[in-house]
C-alpha cells in the first residue's frame, strides 16, 4: 500500500525529474512531508509565480519537461501567468496543485479555486485526479502529452484526500496511449516533393525560422539545409540560436523591431519558407504586406498554424527536424541565388544596427556590445520584457539554440529572474544572465531571496533608465510624448541585493562597463548590475503597430 | 459564410463538454446549436455542433477542436448525404374549442404529437429539420407559444459510411 503522495513522487522519478520549483501551503501538506525524504531537488521559490517561470526557464534551457508545484487556491492562481507564458511559446511544463478534499469540492472550501477550469484556456491537457490510484498513470500521460507534439503545459490538480489515502500500487503501462492524441512527426512525401520544386525554382528564397526549431533540436538540420542552397535565414525573438549571430547568412530577427534587412527581404523574397514559426502580429505587422510577391512553404508539428494567419503554398505537418532531414535528402540541383545574395549583402552594409549619438552616455546597446566580447556567446541569456529584451534580442551575438530565453507570446514582465533561477539549474555550468528593465525587474524581484538562499550565481543585469521603458517610447512616438504614469522614482537596486546578502555594482559610465561585468562573472554567486542608461533611447528599427514591416522608423535612409 | 455540421466524438470525460465550448468562445465561434449525449462506444461521447462560418473558419475550429486531447474525432458532415434532426416541444395556448382543434390539425399536417393537454394549454413535441421546425413555429406563433424548447440538431450520414474513431 502506497499513499498517493509518494505514488506521486515515485512518477515523477520515473519520468527522470531532479528539480522541482514551488511553494508549500495546506493542501499540498502530503506532497511536501513525502518530498522532504525523497532525492528530487525542491527550490523554494518566493512566489508561486516564479515557481511557473524557474521550471519554464528549466525547460527552455535543457530541453527537457520542467516542474513546479504549488499548494490550492492563490497557489495554483499564482501559477496561472506561468503557465500562460509556457503556452504560448510552448514549452514542455507539468504544473502540480493541491487541492481541496475530493469530499469538499465546489463549496468554495478555505482556499479552493477550480485551476482546472482556469487553466483549460491556457494549458495543453489538464486533470484534476479524483482516484488515487490513477495518479501515475495521470503523471505518465502529463509527461508525455507536455514533451510531445507540439509541447506546452499540462496541469494536474491534485486534492488532499487523493495524496494522503493509501491504495494498493496501481501497475504502470509501459507506453501511453491516447487515442485524441497522435502527432504527426513524419511531414508528407508529396508535399516535400512539392517544396524542394519550389525551392529549386525559387530567385529570391527566404526562411523564416521560429521557436520550433529550437524545440525540436533542428538548429543543425536547418544551417545544414540553408548553407547547402545559400539561402539566407531570418528568425523571429523565440528563434535566435538557431544559426550563429555572425554566419554570413543570417539576417538576424524580423518583425516589429527586426533588422532593415531582414524585413527588406521578406518584402521582396519570391519563397518564404517559414519553419516552426506561427505568422505572428509582431512579426508580420500588417499581414497583407508581409510577404507579398512570395510563395509560402509551411513546415510546423501544429497543423493548426498552418493557413491560421497567412495562405499557405505548400503545407507540411510534421517535425522540423524530420522534415528538414527529408528535405535534406530530397535535394537535388543546388541554387545559390548570387544576385539575391548580393543585394542582401548590399542592405546589410548599408543598414546595419546602429544607436547612440548622443557621447558620453551609457548606451544600453553598448553594454550589450560589452556582456558579448566578455561571453562570447558560452552563457544563458535571459531576458525580462520590453526594450531590455529587444536590445538583448538585437545586439547580443547567440551562437547556440537554448541559449536565448525569454518569453514571446505573452510577454510577460517579471519572467526574466525567476526563469534565470531555472535556467540554472538545467545549465549549471555555464554563466546565466538576466538582463533585466528596472520595471520587469521589480515584477519579481522577491526571487532574489531564492537567488540568495541557493547561492544560485545568477547575474542580475538591471539596464536602469527609471522608466517604462517600451511604453514610454510608444508614448514618445504616438502619444506625443505625454508620459503617462510610465516614469519610476530611482531604486538603488545594489541596496536591496545587499539586504538579501547579494553583491552587486552601480555603473554610470561606459568605461565602468567591462571591469564590473567581469567582477559579475567573477564572483561565485549572484551579483547586481545597477546600469544607469541614457533614460529616452528607444528601441529602433522599430515598425508601427498596423504597418507594413519595411515601413520602419529609426532606420536609415534607403538607398 | 455558412452552416456546418459537425460531429465531434469525444472522450466521456467529466469537463470535456467544457473544454470544447470554451475552445469555441475564446477563439470567437458561434455556436448556432449543440446536442450532445452517449454513443455506441461506452466510454464516448458523441457532440454534434452547428457551426456558422467561411471555409478558413470552419478549418481552423476543426484544427483546433482536434487539438483537444479528449477529442478523438472531428468530422464535416455538411458536404455528405446525411439526415439531420432535432426534437421541439412547443407550449402553445389553447383554451377554447376551436384554437385545439386547429392546433390538432397542424399537428396532424406535421407529424407532430400532441404529448400533454392542460386546461388553458397543450404541448406539441415536433421532430424534423429546422425548415419544418420554423414553419410549424411560424404557424403556431398565432395562438401563443407560451414556451418552446429544442434539443438542438443530430446527424448521422446516410448508407454505410460512419464516424467513428479510426482504431
Amino acid at each position: 500500500m502506497k499513499t498517493g503522495a509518494k505514488l506521486l513522487i515515485e512518477a515523477l522519478q520515473r519520468e527522470g525529474t531532479d528539480t522541482i520549483f514551488g511553494y508549500p501551503g495546506g493542501s499540498v501538506l502530503p506532497i511536501y512531508d513525502e518530498l522532504y525524504d525523497s532525492p528530487l531537488r525542491h527550490i523554494l521559490v518566493r512566489h508561486e509565480q516564479a515557481a511557473a517561470h524557474a521550471a519554464d526557464g528549466y525547460a527552455r534551457a535543457s530541453g527537457r519537461v520542467g516542474v513546479c508545484l504549488a499548494t490550492s487556491g492563490p497557489g495554483a492562481c499564482n501559477l496561472v501567468t506561468g503557465i500562460a507564458t509556457a503556452y504560448m511559446d510552448s514549452v514542455p511544463l507539468v504544473a502540480i496543485t493541491g487541492q481541496v478534499p475530493t469530499t469538499m469540492l465546489g463549496n468554495d472550501a478555505f482556499q479552493e479555486s477550480d485551476i482546472q477550469g482556469i487553466t483549460m484556456p491556457i494549458t495543453k491537457h489538464n486533470y484534476l485526479v479524483k482516484d488515487t490510484s490513477d495518479i501515475p498513470r495521470v503523471v505518465q500521460e502529463a509527461f508525455y502529452i507536455a514533451g510531445t507534439g507540439r509541447q506546452g503545459p499540462v496541469l494536474i490538480d491534485l486534492p488532499k484526500d487523493v495524496n494522503t489515502r493509501s491504495v494498493k500500487e496501481p501497475v504502470v503501462p509501459e507506453k501511453v496511449s491516447l487515442r485524441g492524441y497522435n502527432p504527426t512527426y513524419k511531414g508528407n512525401k508529396r508535399q516535400i516533393d512539392r517544396a524542394i520544386a519550389l525551392i529549386t525554382a525559387a530567385e529570391r528564397p527566404l526562411i523564416y525560422a521560429g521557436g520550433g526549431v529550437i524545440s525540436s533540436n533542428a538548429a543543425p538540420e536547418l544551417v545544414t539545409f540553408a548553407t547547402s542552397l545559400g539561402i539566407p535565414i531570418t528568425t523571429t525573438l523565440m528563434g535566435i540560436g538557431c544559426i550563429p549571430c555572425d554566419h554570413p547568412l543570417n539576417l538576424g530577427m524580423l518583425g516589429m523591431h527586426g533588422t532593415e534587412y531582414a524585413n527588406f527581404a521578406v518584402t521582396e523574397c519570391d519563397l518564404l519558407i517559414a519553419i516552426g514559426a506561427r505568422f505572428d502580429d509582431r512579426v508580420t505587422g500588417k499581414i497583407d504586406t508581409f510577404a507579398p510577391h512570395a510563395n509560402v512553404i509551411h513546415i510546423d508539428i501544429d497543423p493548426a498554424e498552418i493557413g491560421k494567419n497567412k495562405r499557405v503554398d505548400v503545407p507540411i505537418v510534421g517535425d522540423v527536424k524530420s522534415v528538414l532531414t527529408d528535405m535534406i535528402d530530397g535535394l537535388k540541383k543546388k541554387n545559390v541565388c548570387d544576385a539575391w545574395q548580393k543585394k542582401i549583402q548590399h542592405w546589410k552594409q548599408h543598414h546595419p544596427l546602429r544607436f547612440g549619438e548622443k557621447n558620453g552616455c551609457l548606451h544600453p546597446q553598448f553594454i550589450l556590445q560589452q556582456m558579448n566580447e566578455l561571453l562570447k556567446g558560452d552563457a544563458v541569456i535571459v531576458s525580462e520584457v520590453g526594450q531590455n529584451q529587444m536590445w538583448t534580442a538585437q545586439y547580443f551575438c547567440f551562437r547556440k539554440p537554448r541559449t536565448w530565453i525569454t518569453s514571446g507570446g505573452l510577454g510577460t514582465m517579471g519572467y526574466g529572474l525567476p526563469a534565470a533561477i531555472g535556467a540554472h539549474f538545467a545549465r549549471p555550468d555555464v554563466p546565466v544572465f538576466d538582463v533585466a528593465g528596472d520595471g520587469s525587474i521589480q515584477m519579481n524581484i522577491q526571487e532574489m531571496g531564492t537567488v540568495a538562499q541557493y547561492k544560485i550565481p545568477v547575474k542580475i543585469a538591471i539596464l536602469n533608465n527609471m522608466y517604462l521603458g517600451m511604453v514610454r517610447q510608444w508614448q514618445e512616438l504616438f502619444y506625443d510624448r505625454r508620459y503617462a504614469y510610465t516614469e519610476l522614482p530611482p531604486v538603488e537596486f545594489v541596496k536591496i541585493g545587499q539586504a538579501y546578502g547579494i553583491d552587486g555594482i552601480k555603473v554610470e559610465s561606459c568605461d565602468e562597463v567591462m571591469p564590473a561585468l567581469k567582477a559579475a562573472v567573477d564572483c561565485d554567486g549572484p551579483f547586481v548590475l545597477d546600469f544607469r542608461i541614457e533614460r529616452e533611447e528607444n528601441v529602433f528599427p522599430m515598425v508601427p503597430a498596423g504597418a507594413a514591416i519595411n515601413e520602419m522608423i529609426g532606420g536609415h535612409p534607403r538607398s | 459564410m455558412k452552416a456546418h455540421t459537425l460531429s465531434v466524438l469525444v472522450e466521456n470525460k467529466a469537463g470535456v463538454l467544457s473544454r470544447v465550448t470554451g475552445l469555441f468562445s475564446r477563439r470567437g465561434f458561434n455556436i448556432e446549436s449543440l446536442a450532445v449525449g452517449p454513443c455506441e462506444e461506452q466510454d464516448m461521447s458523441r457532440i454534434t455542433i452547428v457551426v456558422i462560418g467561411d471555409d478558413a473558419q470552419i478549418e481552423q475550429v476543426m484544427k483546433q477542436l482536434n487539438k483537444l486531447i479528449d477529442v478523438i474525432k472531428v468530422s464535416d458532415l455538411t458536404d455528405n448525404e446525411r439526415v439531420e434532426r432535432e426534437l421541439v416541444m412547443f407550449k402553445v395556448t389553447a383554451d377554447q374549442g376551436s384554437t385545439r382543434a386547429e392546433i390538432m390539425q397542424i399537428a396532424t399536417i406535421f407529424r407532430a404529437q400532441i404529448v400533454d393537454v392542460g386546461a388553458k394549454s397543450v404541448v406539441l413535441q415536433v421532430v424534423g429539420d429546422t425548415d419544418k421546425i420554423n414553419a410549424m413555429e411560424k404557424l403556431l406563433r398565432q395562438f401563443g407559444i407560451k414556451e418552446l424548447i429544442r434539443t438542438g440538431r443530430i446527424a448521422i450520414l446516410r448508407g454505410t459510411k460512419t464516424v467513428t474513431s479510426s482504431k
